[in-house]
């Protein structure tokens, strides 16, 4: 089994350290090893959430710049920033909606032009997969479920050794019971999402 | 049941590593543990909370790191397994208690956990914390992974028994934020009442007791090392020519290079997993017969003038190095790329990984710092004491401490000027106000005031010094994650056998002759009491009591209802200019207000000049 480094980035908020429980869970079910780290100090104040998830031989928990194998984004500007942890034959994920950080209200900084930032990605990376996913969550009934939407593109890619089948299961456990429906809608509306991209 | 509780030997579980940790002490019998909150050893402390709730386990989140130590040692002393836990710095605050302790030893296990923050994800600093190990003359364990964190707690525990002292055990942020599958063991059973034998002679330390006491631990420190010498926390893998010495999470690193580049078959790996004290002639016999030797450690470096030094004593010569401008940094934290990319210059041999691309012609991106949430209180104070200030045309200085309010630092809020450690807000006022000759206004949060605020205040009565002290008090220990202080009522977190401490009486206890209670959401009137108490010559306090909204949510309070932006609104953006709240956002050239995010503060209505700001229901024409 080769090993497979996956990057997750997000404001906080986002769940995104939900989405990648629910990844090791899923590849402990799987049985493939798994390991992970975040960074999350302070992701209740509006900063950037980021973890790193390892499936397969070796023992490092963190992922170093270029040693992405995949880089997934929750908000557009995260995924432009954590560009640096891919190499040429990475994947990159993006969620096109942005989440404008307070600096730029206050007047420190410009948010980047987003068909730039998508040319800029695809010109660096073997491929990228750029939609808004927070529509899709709110399509699917709750735009909280934007992580869903963004776990069923990933998990479509087939780029992770992880079972979809193993990946529901996971979704079971950590997802209160009254919640799984729409986190499942959302899940099936990004994993149509990365076939419409495939296609 | 708590799921750390589950007593199911052999069975795998995905934690991450602060709960291994704390499946470790559980399994290992631990049965009195205490804490003061830091990240990243914070999840450590919230599972025995928790766990303490549901069986015997006695826990205590302290007033410092120092009484953490102080309660444990004294479980300890009667013969109760005991652990504290702390962030890095925390072990300064205890350290006074730790040292002397050290000559004075333990009956039942003590373990005290020291979460190292290497790049600083959340600290003031990076020290390396296996400096106290030598320090104190106390053994120290350091694993390398989640998995093996969770085997050393046991271990960690019996070997503070076999020497009767207390073992430091010392983690990285990237072990205790890190997850991983461990085995669960079997829990054995707690002993949670223990006997304490006078034995004046051995346990009070009066000088000619300390002399003894010394010797004795010296002796320790001489079985502790024949112990690390043996041990199996410290192992030699490979085989080959080249040599390299590691510990931590560097040795996850220096594998995978290892691997990656093609020269696991030439290299021996000493992993020092008991890394005080030292196995020295373990060292010497895995040094001889190498060619070089590379040392990979995060910090100091603490291995390799060990290493040095034992080499040295051997009459060995080979080149050991490790920290080095051509080699690595004793900044910051390593990494699985920097590691591969120094092994392969130190001994010679190509690097093929795939580069990483090229960031350098990317756009600039805006910065997303950390910020106060909307609705907290902390904003409502500075907005107000930085107005009382202008309106009294004050010069000032800003002392600030650690908390989220540390946060006020940025722009626009900009109100913190100095800041060290715990509890300098207090201290520092006094210096500054002496020799300044400007307004000194210092802030403090609540849990921050009890662990180390207090002294600097009275210090500041006695001395006479001449600042306003702030105080912020939101109900809770908000920035590591809302952990009780002994302030807080426990009865609202439905918890009984409490007592409570008021930090109003405290202020008033220590003599402080102006002390003014205000409510931060009342711009105008808070204002009105700042001005006065920063007229008052002499020491004033200022308690601004709100809870934290994070908290309070938390708690299920009733949320107050959202603003909005009305008509009346001409669009020069003074609310958010002036006080950033992340409710704000622009949207077609207009400022908005996020419903889901305002929490009705009102903040914003009450400053705008043009009161455009509104309860969403209503209309600005009302
Ligand atoms: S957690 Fe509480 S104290 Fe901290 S920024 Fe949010 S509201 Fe303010
Ligand atoms: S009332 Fe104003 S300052 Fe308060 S939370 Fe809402 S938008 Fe922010």
């Amino acid at each position: 089994m080769k090993t497979t480094r996956l990057v997750i980035v997000a404001v906080g908020g986002q769940g995104n350290l939900l989405a990648s429980s629910i990844l090791a869970e899923a590849a402990l079910i799987d049985r493939v090893p798994i390991r992970m780290s975040e960074i999350h100090g302070m992701a209740q104040r509006g900063g950037v959430v980021e973890s790193a998830l390892i499936f397969g031989p070796g023992h490092s928990t963190i992922i170093a710049d270029g040693e992405a194998d995949l880089l997934v984004g929750f908000e557009p500007a995260e995924t432009l920033r954590a560009l640096g942890k891919c190499h040429r034959e990475s994947t990159v994920i993006t969620n096109l909606a942005p989440l404008m950080p307070f600096t730029v209200n206050i007047g420190q900084g410009v948010y980047p032009d987003l068909k730039r930032l998508q040319e800029i990605i695809r010109a660096k990376t073997a491929r990228l997969i750029a939609f808004n996913a927070t529509a899709l969550a709110r399509d699917a009934g709750n735009v909280l479920a934007v992580n869903m939407v963004l776990l069923g593109c990933l998990v479509e890619t087939g780029l992770l050794p992880i079972q979809a089948a193993s990946v529901h299961t996971a979704m079971e456990k950590k997802i209160k019971p009254d919640l799984l429906e729409v986190n499942r809608r959302a899940f099936q509306a990004g994993a149509a999402a990365a076939r419409e991209n495939a296609a | 049941m708590h799921k750390l509780l589950i007593d199911r030997p052999g069975e795998k579980m995905l934690l991450l590593g602060n709960e291994a940790i704390a499946r470790g002490a559980i399994e290992a019998g631990v049965a009195f543990a205490s804490t003061y909150p830091g990240t990243p050893s914070s999840e450590i402390s919230l599972q025995f909370f928790q766990i303490s709730r549901e069986c015997d386990l006695h826990f205590e989140y302290c007033t410092n790191e120092k009484v953490a130590v102080e309660v444990a040692a004294a479980a300890a002393a009667c013969g109760v397994r005991s652990m504290a836990v702390m962030k890095h710095v925390g072990l300064n605050v205890a350290a006074d208690a730790v040292m002397t302790l050290a000559y004075v030893g333990v009956k039942g296990g003590m373990v005290i956990l020291t979460a190292d923050d290497p790049a600083m994800f959340s600290s003031q600093n990076e020290q390396d914390n296996r400096y106290y190990a030598k320090l104190s003359g106390l053994p120290m364990l350091e694993p390398s992974s989640v998995e093996e964190a969770h085997r050393m707690l046991p271990y960690a525990f019996e070997l503070s028994e076999e020497l009767a002292e207390p073992v430091l055990l010392r983690t990285t942020t990237r072990i205790n934020h890190s997850s991983g599958v461990i085995t669960l063991g079997e829990i054995r059973p707690r002993a949670t009442r223990g006997r304490f034998v006078r034995d004046p002679l051995n346990l009070v330390t009066v000088p000619a007791v300390s002399r003894r006491l010394h010797v004795k631990l010296l002796e320790n420190f001489a079985r502790a090392q024949a112990l690390s010498e043996g041990s199996p926390w410290n192992f030699i893998e490979g085989e080959g020519p080249w040599a390299v010495l590691c510990s931590g999470v560097s040795y996850n690193y220096v594998k995978d290079a290892l691997d990656e580049l093609g020269i696991a078959d030439r290299v021996r790996i000493l992993r020092l997993g008991f890394s005080h004290p030292l196995p020295a002639r373990r060292i010497q016999e895995f040094l001889r017969g190498s060619e070089k030797a590379l040392v990979v450690e995060e910090g100091e470096p603490y291995l390799e003038e060990a290493a040095k030094t034992h080499a040295q004593e051997a009459g060995l010569t080979l080149p050991i190095r490790g920290k080095a401008p051509d080699l690595f940094s004793r900044l910051y934290e390593l990494d699985p790329s920097t590691v591969r990319r120094v092994t392969a210059r130190y001994f010679g041999v190509p690097d093929r990984s795939r580069p990483a691309v090229d960031v350098s012609d990317l756009p600039a991106i805006p910065q997303r710092p950390p910020t106060l949430c909307a609705g907290c209180s902390h904003r409502a104070t500075f907005y107000e004491v930085r107005q009382a200030a202008e309106e009294l045309g004050l010069e000032t200085v800003y002392p600030t401490d650690i908390g989220c309010y540390t946060l006020g630092l940025l722009p626009p809020l900009s109100m913190a000027d100095y800041l060290i450690c715990m509890g300098s807000s207090t201290g520092t006022a006094g210096g500054f106000s002496q020799v300044s000759g400007r307004k000194v206004v210092s802030f403090i949060g609540d849990s921050t005031f009890f662990h180390a605020g207090i002294p600097g205040l009275i210090n500041a009565v006695f001395n006479n010094h001449n600042f306003t002290l702030v105080i912020l008090d939101n109900g809770t220990t908000a920035m590591t994650g809302h952990q009780p202080h002994p302030g807080v009522d426990m009865k609202q977190l439905k918890l009984e056998n409490y007592g409570r401490v008021s930090i109003e009486s405290v202020v008033r206890g220590i003599g402080v002759s102006h002390v003014t209670v205000i409510k931060p959401y009342r711009v105008k009137k808070s204002i009105e009491q700042i001005k006065e108490a920063l007229s008052f010559p002499g020491v004033s306090v200022v308690i601004s009591q709100e809870l934290c909204v994070l908290y309070a949510k938390s708690l299920k309070l009733p949320r107050g209802k959202p603003f909005r932006v009305g008509e009346k609104c001409k669009n020069h953006r003074v609310c958010m200019t002036r006080l950033a709240c992340p409710a704000f956002y622009i949207w077609n050239e207009r400022i908005h207000i996020d419903a889901n995010l305002c929490t009705g503060c009102s903040l914003c209505a009450q400053i705008c000049p043009e009161h455009a700001i509104v309860p969403a229901r209503e209309t600005a024409e009302k």
